[in-house]
């Protein structure tokens, strides 16, 4: 809680607090859940209720209320107030930015402070966009998947821009660890609604080229071959012709190990009419290796055999897939 | 295997309740009210839902309604709909529901079709779903977008197929579920995971063995409750949610429990028969 516990001055000392008579909570005659607030906390609350109940929007109220939230992030009543406080004040909402940065370093996903984040921006508008947009950098530099921080930093870029170095620091997050999740989604995020870059179909081709090296650094990396099959959203068709989609698998089958999701791919490939040359069944073939269980002619269905096996956490899925293949004539 | 530690976990629940005075209580003071239920569904899940005093809690629950027909977290707050939803389905576990006056609560009225339409328009091309659209799919916010739409009779907008490989894929080589790409597996989306996957009747694609392995790993079999992983803390939440996913996996001697509704499915049918 407040590592300044030990020298905190009790309000009831306070010079500035005489003239206001503290609120007990009112638990009604007979408390069913009485609890045993620490002293320091009970205080707070008390005065805190006594403010609230007179509605006294001063700057005492305002140190007040940031009392009560380092206290208890989670109080959404009291943040609520401190809304109050600051608009009846005119308050320097940069200052406020400041005061928020304080609570994330320790709080990163109380929703309260995100709720308060967007409230501040919405109010100070585009002039903040570039501070927010580094102060959100700092907060995803601790937790580079914290759901709040991207879900902010996307309204941030919808509502007052600030898309031009954003696919660079997709890039930079993704050097970093070409396994963030949030990283690829973001990536999508920017390359389908960045008013520089042209759109998804304009992007394609770089995208495909970049994904692809992805792939081949960590194959076993769930996050770039959905990347890809993005990447052709309701044109499943162009996927299947690239033939790019068809070789990165093809690479990875020959390196003989982290093959599945390149299996998943091929299959899904000849789900949709991809016709594979001998090389492709070669490499198939090569990665099963038991002699009591030949390997079936059909190739969608001899990968489905396969993954069953390799995969077999998911065996229902992968036998499933095959019962869903057309049966040969 | 190990075993589900049934007594262990009931002290633990029960004894939460009395511990008011730790940095954990103060924290947790505003949702008071998601513990109850967490704490309370759980009991009822293992057939111990009488080791609690029912008019105590539902005494302290009508403290936190207010004059909008909305429930605060606890007493001293204000109305919040998450706290609401709770004290809805507390008061449903202890059959207390005609103690509601159902319109007030209603009141907090929602256009179901606009929030179908939003719901559908944070699907993302991987079948999941976010947060806002464009937001990364994420297993807790597909339960509740995959639940809100069983519940309006809307799951026709969802491609089953597309998100169960999705959701299947969360198991890792532990057999516990995570809830993104190549994040940690915690009990929770045993929850969050395993009740959409029964909601879109692709459960059969997990491997199911594993993952009540798995659960069953993160109990502390001494003091009671169950922790995100192995050998971690515990607390009220993990518990419920560990429970809850254990019961989806038909664990024997549990209630079984609904998937949309996050309820005892005798609770569910008294509701829904009695009308």
């Amino acid at each position: 809680m407040d590592s300044d516990e030990g020298d905190r001055e009790p309000i009831s000392r306070r010079a500035e607090w005489s003239d206001v008579i503290p609120l007990p909570q009112d638990d009604g005659p007979n408390p069913v859940v009485p609890i045993a607030y620490k002293e320091d906390f009970r205080e707070t609350m008390d005065y805190f209720r006594a403010i609230y109940q007179a509605d006294e929007r001063s700057p005492r109220a305002l140190c007040l209320t940031q009392e009560a939230i380092l206290a208890n992030p989670g109080n959404y009543t009291v943040w609520h107030f401190r809304r109050l406080v600051l608009q009846a004040l005119n308050a320097d909402l940069y200052k406020e930015l400041d005061f928020l940065q304080q609570i994330a370093n320790s709080n990163a996903k109380n929703y309260q402070l995100w709720h308060h984040r967007r409230w501040v921006i919405e109010r100070l508008g585009a002039d903040a966009r570039a501070k927010e947009l580094e102060l959100n950098k700092e907060i995803l530099s601790r937790d580079t998947k914290n759901y709040h921080a991207w879900s902010h930093r996307q309204w941030v870029l919808q509502a007052l821009g600030g898309w031009e170095d954003e696919l660079d620091y997709c890039h930079c997050l993704l050097e970093q660890d070409i396994f963030n999740n949030s990283a690829w989604n973001q990536r999508y995020f920017v390359i389908s609604r960045s008013p520089f870059l042209g759109g998804l179909k304009a992007m394609r081709e770089s995208e495909v080229r970049y994904t692809v090296k992805a792939i081949l650094a960590q194959p076993n990396n769930e996050s770039p071959w959905r990347y890809l099959r993005g990447l052709y959203k309701d044109d499943i068709e162009a996927l299947v012709n690239d033939p790019q989609a068809s070789s990165v698998c093809l690479k990875v089958m020959n390196t003989k190990s982290n093959y599945v999701f390149a299996l998943s791919m091929l299959l899904d490939l000849l789900c949709n009419g991809f016709q594979p040359s001998q090389e492709f069944r070669d490499a198939v073939g090569a990665l099963w290796t038991s002699d009591t269980h030949p390997l079936d002619s059909d190739l969608a269905k001899a990968i489905c055999y396969i993954l069953e096996h390799v995969d077999s956490l998911r065996a229902g899925y992968w036998m499933w897939r095959k019962s869903k293949l057309p049966q040969a004539a | 295997m190990g075993e589900l530690a049934v007594d262990k976990h009931v002290k633990y629940i029960v004894s939460v309740e009395k511990r008011k005075d730790s940095f954990e209580s103060v924290v947790m003071d505003h949702l008071r009210m998601n513990g109850a239920y967490w704490g309370l569904t759980t009991l009822d899940i293992l057939g111990k839902l009488h080791a609690v005093d029912a008019d105590e809690v539902i005494s302290w629950i009508m403290k936190c309604q207010h004059e909008s027909g909305g429930f605060a977290g606890n007493i001293g707050h204000d109305p919040h709909m998450l706290y609401t939803l709770s004290a809805v389905q507390v008061l449903a576990l202890f059959n207390k529901l005609d103690v509601l006056d159902i319109d007030k609560v209603a009141s907090y009225k929602i256009n179901v079709e606009k929030a179908v339409n939003y719901i559908v328009s944070c699907k993302n091309l991987d079948g999941g779903f976010g947060c806002t659209p464009g937001g990364e799919s994420h297993a807790g916010q597909i339960f509740c977008c995959v639940g809100a739409l069983a519940i309006t009779g809307s799951l026709h907008h969802v491609d089953k197929d597309l998100l169960g490989w999705w959701l299947c894929e969360r198991q890792v080589k532990s057999g516990g579920l995570n809830g993104r790409p190549e994040k940690l597996p915690d009990v929770c989306y045993s929850w969050w995971v395993l009740s959409s996957l029964i909601m879109i009747d692709r459960v059969h694609w997990i491997d199911k063995d594993k993952l009540v392995k798995f659960i069953l790993d993160c109990q502390d079999v001494e003091n009671g409750g169950i922790s995100d992983r192995p050998d971690d803390a515990v607390d009220v939440f993990h518990t419920y949610f560990g429970v809850a996913g254990l019961s989806l996996l038909e664990y024997p001697g549990l209630k079984a429990i609904d998937p949309a509704y996050a309820l005892p499915v005798d609770v569910i049918n008294r509701i829904f028969f009695s009308k």
